[in-house]
């Protein structure tokens, strides 16, 4: 990081440059598009959770004159089972395309089988019913620990368990299996003076983003065909779709609309693919959006868990050992978050012994997606509901024997690298000193503290900047904004620039204009797109002091950049950016600024929450009184942002502990697909969240930036579970804590 | 000289925890190790992220690696 310094605009609470076009109705989100002669696409879906599809006949809905098109797998050119990188991580090419569109098996109620376009959404709706389909239902599997016994229903015949010392011969729902280790856990379990082990359940949860996936595309024979789309990654939309299609990048053109939510869940396809089929076959543009119902049962949700931890301690609280059994359900395809369950569930604290397993399971559900800081919640969970039940044990303060045990820099963490300055301790000392700790609590209320950590990641950002004749500039960036983005890039130009942030206009620019940028994920952007606005930023810097080195005669070097203007160190002189760029055809074109990079040294953010819960004894309703979050975000470019980020992963993982769940019938089938019955926090359920912004900078970074997008919903469950805990007097295992579940724990608890 | 330390799942492959590696880059790095530890496949090392004295990169190919430098190799991280 450059040296400490005064910043001009970073650090302002600007208005983003996104506001007006929102509250005033002007933006346009996925479903804004409307193309001249466009049609409907729409998708019919399984009732059933597992069944071969032993008919599937097209020929009736064919004949409806409003039918234009039909899609079924069989559309997709040959796919075969590959890995490829595509917007939150590593994808098997096969296992997307028979998500997209069942091959001959549906895996989950909803899977899709085939979709139609039709003159109208009304005809597209009615000519679903004249598809002929007869199934075979097979047994279904729907919780992790029955899909992991060796006599389950199997969804696949073809996975076989990765991670296993020996290669098994017979198929498994268990696709993977890791471990990690450190130390020697049975000599720490030795050590300690008290031990404490649960196995906690937390339920399929769903993003809860309140835009539907939707597209509007046109496909070119000869020409580039185009796909409009909300996505959190449209360079990895092009990417995913393209293969699948075996189409060139650069006949595909996508463009990324206004996006209303995503949290990881938008970070892959399943329209896209499907209405390019439908507008190759009918020759028209192809509108498709899911309703609220299909986003839940297929779109992607988080992963359910069932994770049992133990960690033993000292009477002084010293924790000797840390071990964990991590079981997550995948959905119908391989792919659940395990591999970041493992790395992060006890990565806050410095432990000498701890192993780890992990299990990636699949079940008759949805695919999972990514979720915020994806597999962290669920792990970290249940090992911070040890933590504050090993401290109340030994009757040390929850903070305390965090601090007592925080990771810090230098710390090993169990998944390999030691870490860099990082702000735990910070965090800790903050909520320790807060008045929201210090408050007394009432009757029937509880308080919960818990900690987290996700790692951050960098990855490929391309930017530039072109400047204008009056001197004003075009940021152009290639990350979907989900969550304030603009303004921060905005605030760096301007520092980097020296030139007022309302002069740059940043604009995010479809997949044609800028070389490949990553998804909009991992907290990535302000932290990686950012730099490559630096770097943008400072090639514009250089080519502004050759310019008015060329007027002055004199060489860049004896030119310098201050406050906008550059300043002639041989002489006299003085250009403004305005006067620089106004003469810029008389020294050799307009200005352009590039910035493409592959970020690396993404800086791992902490946080430590605070939540208070005040519980109806009566009804088992439980109600949040009071709420702080607490987050090292490096150095908040724009403090409104990052509180922003705050308090929506505090909002989401409050709605995951408290209320949030995927209910499924016996029979597989899912019960609660809308917000009325899968009940997300509102406003009116919850106080203002506090949010503290605690700054321990990133050295990788030029400004310290550490990403802030995640690491926000991994303290919540733990925190409110603990002081639901407190304040009804149960023990907590399972989420969410309903007001059924809460009364019935309080009905037969005995702590 | 670097050292390389290796995660459990990898140590099944190396017989090993840690071993040392004269190496001035990255890609010099995994020739050295895949020619010592034959069971290690240079294709699936190359698809890991790597951390190197704590900076995690993901697509290393051009790295440096220092005389003392501490090498870990890393599941790429993705998010949400």
């Amino acid at each position: 990081m450059s040296e400490a310094r005064e910043y001009k605009y970073i650090g302002q609470r600007s208005i983003r440059p996104d506001g007006f076009d929102k509250v005033t109705g002007r933006a346009n989100y996925g479903a804004d598009l409307s193309l001249p002669g466009m049609i409907w696409g729409k998708v019919l879906r399984s009732p059933h959770a597992h069944a071969k599809i032993t008919k599937l006949d097209v020929s009736r809905a064919e004949q409806h004159p409003g039918v234009m098109a039909i899609a079924t797998y069989k559309d997709f050119p040959a796919v075969s089972s590959e890995a490829f990188e595509a917007g939150e991580g590593a994808t098997d090419l096969l296992d997307l395309a028979r998500n997209i569109l069942a091959d001959g098996k549906v895996l989950y109620d909803g899977h899709a089988i085939c979709a139609i376009a039709a003159l109208t959404e009304a005809i597209a709706d009615e000519a679903l019913s004249l598809i002929d389909v007869e199934y075979e239902i097979l047994p279904h599997v729907m919780d992790v620990r029955d899909a992991m016994k060796e006599d389950a229903p199997l969804l696949h015949d073809d996975l076989f368990t990765q991670g296993l010392p020996e290669q098994p011969d017979k198929p498994s729902n268990i696709a993977a299996r890791m471990e990690l280790k450190k130390g020697d856990i049975d000599q720490g379990f030795a050590d300690a003076d008290v031990i404490v082990e649960r196995e906690f359940y937390t339920p399929t949860i769903h993003q809860g983003y309140i835009e539907p996936h939707a597209c509007t595309v046109r496909y070119e024979e000869k020409g580039t065909s185009m796909v409009w789309c909300c996505t959190q990654g449209h360079f990895d939309v092009r990417a995913s779709t393209a293969k699948l299609l075996k189409m060139d990048l650069s006949k595909l053109k996508v463009v990324a609309s206004e996006i209303g939510g995503g949290f990881g869940g938008k970070t892959t396809v399943y329209l896209e693919p499907v209405s390019l089929i439908l507008s190759r076959k009918s020759g028209r543009p192809v509108k498709m959006v899911m309703d609220r119902e299909e986003v839940f049962r297929a779109s992607g949700p988080g992963s359910a868990t069932r994770n049992w931890v133990k960690i033993g301690a000292k009477k002084d609280g010293t924790f000797t050992a840390m071990q964990a059994r991590l079981c997550y359900e995948a959905g119908a395809f391989k792919g659940s978050p395990m591999g970041p369950g493992c790395m992060t569930v006890f990565t806050p604290y410095d432990i000498e012994n701890a192993y780890v397993e992990g299990f990636d399971v699949v079940v008759n559900k949805p695919k999972v997606a990514a979720y915020r800081a994806p597999g962290a919640p669920q792990a970290e969970f249940a090992a911070e509901m040890v933590i504050n039940e090993i401290a109340r044990e030994l009757g040390i303060d929850p903070i305390d024997i965090r601090l007592k045990n925080a990771a810090r820099e230098g710390t090993q963490t169990l998944y390999g690298p030691k870490l860099k300055a990082v702000g735990l301790i910070e965090c800790l000392e903050a909520c320790k000193n807060s008045d929201h700790y210090k408050a007394a609590l009432k009757d029937n209320q509880g308080r919960g503290v818990a900690a987290g950590f996700w790692f951050n990641i960098g990855g490929q950002s391309s930017v530039t900047i072109n400047m204008n004749p009056d001197g004003t500039a075009t940021l152009v960036e290639g990350s979907p904004d989900i969550g304030g983005s603009r303004a921060s890039m905005q605030l760096m130009a301007a520092e980097e620039l020296q030139i007022p942030a309302d002069k740059i206009t940043p604009i995010v620019a479809d997949t044609e204009v800028l070389a490949y940028n990553g998804t909009t994920g991992g907290s990535r952007t302000t932290f990686a797109t950012g730099m490559a606005v630096i770097e943008a930023a400072q090639d514009v810097i250089r080519q502004m002091k050759e310019r008015a080195a060329a007027v002055w005669n004199v060489t860049a070097e004896q030119v310098d950049w201050v406050d906008g203007t550059a300043v002639n160190t041989a002489g006299e002189g003085r250009l403004t950016a305005v006067e620089i760029c106004a003469g810029a055809d008389r020294t050799g074109g307009q200005i352009t600024g590039r910035g493409n990079i592959n970020a690396r040294g993404a800086g791992p953010s902490f946080a430590v929450h605070i939540a208070d819960i005040e519980v109806d004894r009566d009804t088992g309703r439980t109600r949040v009184i009071r709420y702080t979050a607490c987050q090292d975000a490096g150095k908040a470019i724009h403090p409104s942002y990052v509180e922003g980020q705050y308090q929506g992963g505090a909002v989401q993982g409050i709605g995951w502990a408290l209320n949030e769940e995927y209910i499924y019938s016996k029979d597989g089938i899912l019960e609660n697909p809308g917000f009325l019955d899968y009940r997300i926090p509102l406003a009116s359920d919850l106080p203002m969240i506090d949010a503290l912004i605690v700054e321990v900078p990133n050295a990788f970074h030029p400004f310290g930036v550490r990403g802030v997008g995640e690491t926000g919903i991994v303290p919540p469950l733990a925190a409110v579970g603990t002081a639901v805990a407190n304040a009804a007097g149960i023990t907590v295992t399972e989420l969410p804590l309903s007001p059924p579940r809460v009364l019935k724990a309080m009905q037969s608890s005995s702590r | 000289m670097a050292t390389v330390i290796f995660s459990s799942e990898l140590q099944r492959l190396t017989g090993e925890e840690k071993t040392i590696v004269d190496a001035g880059t990255y890609r010099e790095l995994v020739d050295k190790i895949t020619t010592r530890y034959k069971d290690l496949e240079r294709d699936e090392i190359m698809k890991m992220a790597v951390a190197i004295d704590g900076e995690i990169i993901h697509d290393p190919l051009l790295e440096s690696v220092g005389d003392n430098s501490e090498v870990h190799f890393l599941y790429r991280i993705s998010g949400g």
